[in-house]
């Protein structure tokens, strides 16, 4: 983790509560797709916690959804705002897992840091199916940008408005994959973990304090102790997972 | 820099910023960002004699100018703090540290303190009797004088290293409380700890917290805490350590001139990280602004 001070160049809706931001400055210290940064907006005392779904050279790309006032202000920053941005967060998905073909499953505002995942597996000669969930037409985002690395990309729509009508479980009994990335709503999520067979990793999401380890608001209990999703999350391995009652 | 150099409970700290239990872990996390040795001290995480997973998530509401949380002392326990943090930390923190303990009977704090007042590393033992979000301890050891009388003498009897008391800011007399702990063989005071509080999710019309309530940091209990320290140490004649919504060089020397003789700092660390060692940094500078030569000259200087 590091901190720094990034400055947005793009913030632009891609439905209509979903934002897609670029942030640049020195953005070295995000290692692994799945990572997080955490995000500091003026009048705001915690921090935001986003996922990243891209890094290209210094620049960071998030994707996130107004679900509060924070997020409501963030849609309305410009370009050339400063922001005071915690970098390297978490613990993100292993690309060496995968076997030769991984199968990568996202839910809403779940699908952007499978972006950077389904590029850097591409790069490394896996073949990448991609599954892409939401709850209707409009709200669809990224499915283009995932064609356009070589993903076989598959979409879902709980409503049918477009593609196939149903969940992300629906859109894979005839992929053959070596393992399997997700995230997304728990309850997807939970639904991933109950169909696929292989092993795989889950990225979730928790109500957050610092976002970097300190203050335990986030833990949760797994097969191997109580883990923190800031710090040894958000992504953690099927075989950890002990679901809530 | 001797001129921020203090005192607390007869032990030479560097300079008087502490952060506060809960908000600091057990260092490391931070040691990757700073040299934490730095630092005047600090309290580490509340330790209990059994490992506890505390309390269900969510467990944090943002609320204006600060955060409520409800950890309900998640740690992993006396004996693993002792064969597993300490040593960790040793790695990364060359200083005495504060311990701070956790319990839910007289007993329980005794036999914690008796066996963490044995780490070579462990300079002060703050005795947290005053955490909101646990039942059967915590809080209600430190809303009754005579409760917190019982804890203090428990845990003076099983040590000989300064014991400093946590004490709530969620009860009607806190100057009875911290004289009743003075009596019973306490070396120091440190307050506040958080103030009990709650939010509610408009949309989905229920508590944020899945304990519905939890204990509110942040800026805005600062004038609280400030106040409470200030009467606090009005009436006792040991050491306070004021804690309460400090998050600026500013803030410490008012706690100071209040009669803190050290400051911790909580909240601000899980918002900036270096918070910390910002403020030790700014401290010179802002004493200049003030005319203060020493910090060690302005402890109590407003009573």
């Amino acid at each position: 983790m590091n901190q720094k001070i990034l400055k947005v160049t793009e913030n632009i809706p891609l439905t209509s509560n979903v934002y897609k931001m670029v942030l640049q400055g020195d953005v070295s210290e995000v290692k692994t797709p799945g990572q997080f940064i955490n995000i500091k907006l003026d009048g705001f005392y915690l921090r935001r916690p986003i996922s990243v779904c891209d890094k290209v050279d210094d620049t960071l790309t998030i994707i996130y959804k107004v679900v509060g006032e924070g997020t409501e202000y963030m849609a309305t920053l410009k370009e050339g705002a400063e922001l005071d941005v915690l970098i390297g967060l978490g613990n993100g998905f292993g690309v060496n897992a995968s076997g030769d073909t991984a199968l990568l499953l996202g839910g809403g505002v779940g699908v952007p840091p499978l972006y950077m995942l389904a590029k850097k597996l591409i790069e490394a000669g896996k073949k990448v199916t991609v599954c892409l969930g939401f709850n209707t037409k409009n709200e669809v985002f990224y499915e283009n940008e995932f064609k356009a690395l070589g993903a076989d990309v598959r979409v879902a729509t709980v409503d049918g408005s477009y593609g196939t009508k149903g969940f992300v479980t629906n859109l894979f009994e005839n992929v053959d994959y070596s393992y399997y990335y997700t995230c997304g709503p728990e309850p997807m999520l939970k639904a991933v973990f109950n169909t696929c067979k292989s092993s795989g990793e889950l990225s979730f999401e928790e109500r957050m304090g610092c976002g970097f380890g300190a203050c335990m608001c986030c833990s949760c209990k797994t097969v191997t102790g109580y883990k923190r999703i800031c710090k040894e999350g958000p992504v953690m391995k099927k075989e950890e997972i002990i679901w809530n009652a | 820099m001797e001129r921020l150099k203090v005192n607390l409970c007869g032990i030479d700290i560097d300079n008087p910023i502490i952060p506060a239990s809960g908000t600091f872990g057990f260092g490391y996390e931070f040691a990757d960002i700073y040299d934490i040795n730095k630092l005047g001290t600090f309290s580490f995480k509340g330790t209990t004699k059994d490992p506890r997973f505390g309390n269900p998530t969510p467990r944090a509401a943002e609320c204006t100018a600060g955060i409520i949380n409800s950890v309900g002392l998640q740690n992993p326990g006396v004996d693993k703090v002792i064969s597993e943090e300490l040593p960790k930390l040793a790695k990364v923190f060359n200083k005495k540290v504060m311990a701070n303990i956790g319990g839910f009977s007289v007993e329980e704090y005794a036999y914690v303190a008796e066996k963490i007042a044995q780490c070579e590393q462990v300079g002060w033992l703050e005795i947290n009797i005053s955490c909101p979000n646990v039942h059967g301890g915590g809080m209600a050891m430190g809303a009754d004088p005579k409760m917190a009388a019982a804890v203090t003498s428990a845990v003076r009897k099983v040590t000989d290293k300064p014991v400093i008391i946590k004490l709530s800011p969620n009860v009607t007399d806190i100057v009875s409380i911290a004289k009743a702990c003075e009596d019973s063989g306490a070396d120091g005071i440190s307050l506040i700890n958080t103030l009990l509080g709650m939010r509610i999710n408009l949309k989905t019309k229920k508590p944020i917290i899945a304990n519905k309530m939890g204990g509110f940091s942040g800026p805005a209990v600062f004038p609280v805490a400030l106040r409470m320290v200030y009467q606090v140490a009005s009436n006792v004649k040991i050491p306070v350590v004021g804690l309460g919504g400090v998050s600026r060089a500013e803030d410490v020397i008012e706690m100071m001139l209040a009669g803190a003789t050290a400051v911790q700092v909580g909240a601000a660390n899980l918002i900036d990280p270096c918070a910390c060692s910002d403020i030790i940094d700014k401290l010179p500078e802002v004493m200049d602004k003030y005319g203060i030569n020493k910090l060690s000259d302005i402890i109590g200087g407003a009573l």
